[in-house]
């Protein structure tokens, strides 16, 4: 097998962080259902209180807030289906996991620097009557720019209407805290973050209304039948634990990376665009357009030279059709064909960095020989 | 990750309760744990090696649980769990047939897990007739009264294959075949009989399957819907949507390691479900015999001959569940599913067999499995008769 490549894909992925893995490891190792009233089931029962108290933790809610799903897919249709909303209304650049969950959805247009457009949202929530819900991710999968949630939230409040936020992108990297405070719902996603893959919670305040999807079982207080994944909840909080202590300082020390990884890139290709560069943006994430060559093209040169990157985001790459976040921004096809995504994480370091300008610096060799 | 002990099996109290749930195999285990660390990347990544290297990860996998069942491993849907997978298949059959076809009732069984029984409620209240068929004393459905049922409106019949209670085995074959005289799909939920029984989705005539990772030394978090690709091709409406993922029927990003873990126990299963169930049918009747030879009018749940091996199910009259559970506390067992346990009154299974809700009696499951030893065996047999005979004594001096 040839080694593991230089990974840059941290917003399709993460690796498991060494804590949660042996959370995970811990908690597969536990026999019990927590659902069982024995000794066994106690354990297991402990062991998902735990993770629950510490996923609220981050994000400062009740530990009561927190349902439990199979990831901010789940998260997400749960919370646009399934709390009573009679209009729904959802940024332009949305994860599709929000985008498909109701054809009935309204759009929110975005700037040219990815931003949600507040005077729209005003105009739109006017225009709508019963109840409406809103939903905004925090971060954006593709560019890593963060939406001005507070504010968005204010005009929300102002309407009477709801604010779920998709957040998968945005824990460990921005403030959860002041996210949920503005909040009704919110996603959360541990894959992303760096625990493991096939759980993510939805939170949601108390006393809103939730019709339960999956039926048959009395778990989550009876709003999601099915026997927990304890191993996966297991892992999540304790990826969760080692963020709430240290997001800052990780987010610090990426952002420090990410400066020398675009500084160097425009050097190597001044006709590089970055995409959402005038907007706030999580320190991770760079979406880079080299005009003039082919994102496939790009993507495949990378990967020759052992780097991983992606050429949008995970769930819709391998379809030819070009990012509709871009397009959203007013991008052209041209330019939106021409961008990959790098987005770097918790085991990222100065090296990973050095390895992909190398490589880029031959991409961009040849874009100008083009 | 090297804290675990050699054998995923809890000292104490002795665990006799595989139906709710089955510790996860260490070599499960170990075939898992490489794919949340090393090999962690997007199954659903197209762009690197990574991406690829989980994704043939997923599809072997696939193959491996289609295996066990006799399918190709692209009839093969991954979920988050059984419950999911009866939701999936249940909901979204029926919603896809009434509005395809205007068929618009599902036949199903008194004794079914809560979850198929609450997505038939549902459907009712969309206006779905549902009919619930009874099962004789012995737990097994009464097949002139499904054929009986049957007509060409019926978009779905879902009768599960192994009884999470009981553990009675029902004629499986013959429900497809009478399913397929009305043009009928024919879903069964699997979660107990995957990997313990011989199943075959051609012979048997199964068009949907519902399929349980932690019910087979797998992880808990990942399931499997086996769904016919052809003779019928059966469709549903999804229940979540997203990234359009398991072909646009399960959207989200598939857990690579829960996956392969659920793949490795299918595999492990099909290998030794034979030999383990000979073995765990020894231990299961050794366990009976003594306790229908020393416990005066104890009586077992459902069929004796169509059962899985490792299930027992006996009510003792006269005494309470939860004062015998009490005085059992060196065993981990149920009187019930764990998804009620806590929940108060009599078992919906127990109740479908025609055991009266309001007479005194205990009930007990007792679930065998993998790392059950003899010696488990024994000294479970021996606080259960003492307990027994002790509470009744009580109750006798009272």
């Amino acid at each position: 097998m040839q080694p593991n490549p230089i990974y840059l894909d941290y917003n399709a992925t993460a690796p498991c962080r060494p804590g949660a893995a042996q959370a995970v490891a811990d908690a597969l190792s536990l026999g019990g259902n927590a659902s069982s009233v024995h000794r066994a089931g106690r354990a297991a029962r402990a062991c998902l209180e735990a993770a629950r108290r510490d996923v609220a933790a981050l994000a400062g809610a009740r530990a009561a807030d927190v349902l439990f799903t199979s990831g901010a897919t789940e998260a997400d249709n749960l919370a646009l289906r399934r709390t009573g909303a009679d209009h729904l209304l959802v940024s332009a650049v949305e994860h599709d996991a929000v985008l498909q969950a109701r054809d009935d959805r309204t759009l929110i247009p975005v700037d040219a620097a990815g931003l949600v457009d507040l005077a729209a949202l005003e105009r739109l929530l006017g225009e709508s009557d019963g109840k409406t819900l809103v939903s905004i991710m925090a971060v954006n999968n593709e560019t890593g720019v963060i939406q001005p949630i507070a504010e968005a939230a204010q005009i929300i409040k102002r309407a009477g209407a709801r604010l779920h936020i998709d957040a998968a992108q945005a824990a460990g990297r921005i403030d959860l805290e002041a996210l949920w405070d503005c909040a009704d719902m919110m996603s959360l996603s541990a894959h992303k973050m760096g625990g493991p893959p096939g759980v993510g919670a939805l939170l949601i305040r108390a006393g809103l209304p939730f019709m339960a999807e999956s039926l048959g079982g009395g778990q989550e207080q009876r709003r999601r039948a099915g026997t927990e994944n304890l191993a996966g909840i297991a892992g999540f909080g304790a990826a969760a634990r080692e963020l709430c202590a240290g997001w800052r300082d990780e987010a610090a020390r990426i952002d420090a990376l990410r400066v020398r990884l675009e500084a160097g890139a425009l050097e190597r290709a001044p006709t590089l665009q970055v995409a959402g560069a005038q907007a706030p943006r999580v320190a991770n994430t760079s979406c880079l357009a080299l005009p003039g060559f082919s994102s496939e093209k790009q993507v495949m040169a990378l990967d020759l030279a052992g780097i991983a990157v992606s050429a949008g985001s995970a769930c819709s790459s391998g379809k030819v059709t070009r990012s509709p976040v871009l397009h959203a921004m007013g991008w052209s096809d041209d330019l939106s064909g021409a961008a990959i995504r790098v987005s770097l994480g918790w085991a990222s370091g100065q090296a990973d960095v050095d390895a992909f300008l190398l490589a880029y610096e031959k991409l961009a060799a040849k874009a100008k020989a083009a | 990750m090297t804290s675990r002990t050699p054998i995923n099996r809890p000292p104490q109290p002795i665990y006799l309760d595989y139906q709710a749930t089955t510790p996860c195999d260490p070599r499960v285990v170990d075939a898992m744990m490489p794919w949340f660390t090393k090999d962690f990347g997007n199954p659903h990544s197209a762009e690197h090696k990574l991406g690829w290297d989980a994704a043939e990860a997923v599809d072997r996998a696939r193959d491996l649980v289609a295996g066990e069942i006799g399918a190709k491993g692209r009839d093969i849907v991954f979920t988050s769990g059984a419950t999911e997978s009866n939701n999936l298949a249940i909901k979204g059959v029926c919603r896809h047939r009434r509005t395809a076809e205007g068929r618009d009732r599902i036949i199903t069984v008194a004794s079914e897990h809560a979850c198929v029984l609450e997505s038939a409620a549902r459907l009712e209240r969309e206006g779905f007739e549902v009919t619930r068929l009874g099962v004789g004393p012995d737990g097994l459905i009464d097949l002139a009264a499904l054929e009986a049922a049957l007509d060409e409106r019926v978009a779905l019949v879902s009768v599960m294959a192994v009884n999470n209670e009981i553990g009675v085995i029902q004629p499986l074959a013959e429900v497809g075949r009478l399913a397929h005289g009305v043009g009928a799909w024919f879903h069964t939920d699997a979660a107990q009989a995957f990997g313990k029984i011989d199943l075959d989705v051609e012979r048997d005539g199964i068009d949907l399957m519902s399929i349980s990772g932690h019910k087979i030394y797998g992880p808990k978090g990942v399931g499997a819907l086996y769904l016919s690709r052809r003779k019928p091709k059966v469709q549903v409406e999804p229940l979540m949507d997203g990234g359009g993922q398991e072909r646009g029927l399960r959207s989200g990003t598939l857990p690579t390691p829960l996956c392969v873990g659920l793949g490795k126990a299918a595999e492990i299963a099909g290998r030794e479900r034979e030999a383990e169930a000979a073995r765990l049918k020894g231990l299961r009747d050794s366990l009976l015999e003594r306790l229908e030879g020393e416990i005066d009018g104890l009586f077992l749940n459902g069929s004796r001959q169509a059962r899985i091996a490792g299930n027992l199910n006996v009510t003792i009259p006269g005494l309470e569940s939860q004062e015998l559970m009490a005085a059992l506390d060196g065993l981990a067992i149920s009187s019930g599913s764990a998804c009620s346990s806590g929940a108060p009154g009599a078992s919906h299974v127990l109740q479908a067999l025609g055991l009266e809700a309001g007479k005194v009696a205990a009930s007990l499951r007792l679930g065998l499995g993998r790392f059950t030893t003899d010696e488990e065996v024994g000294s479970a047999a021996d606080q259960l008769v003492g307990a027994i005979k002790r509470l009744r004594d009580r109750r006798g001096a009272a």
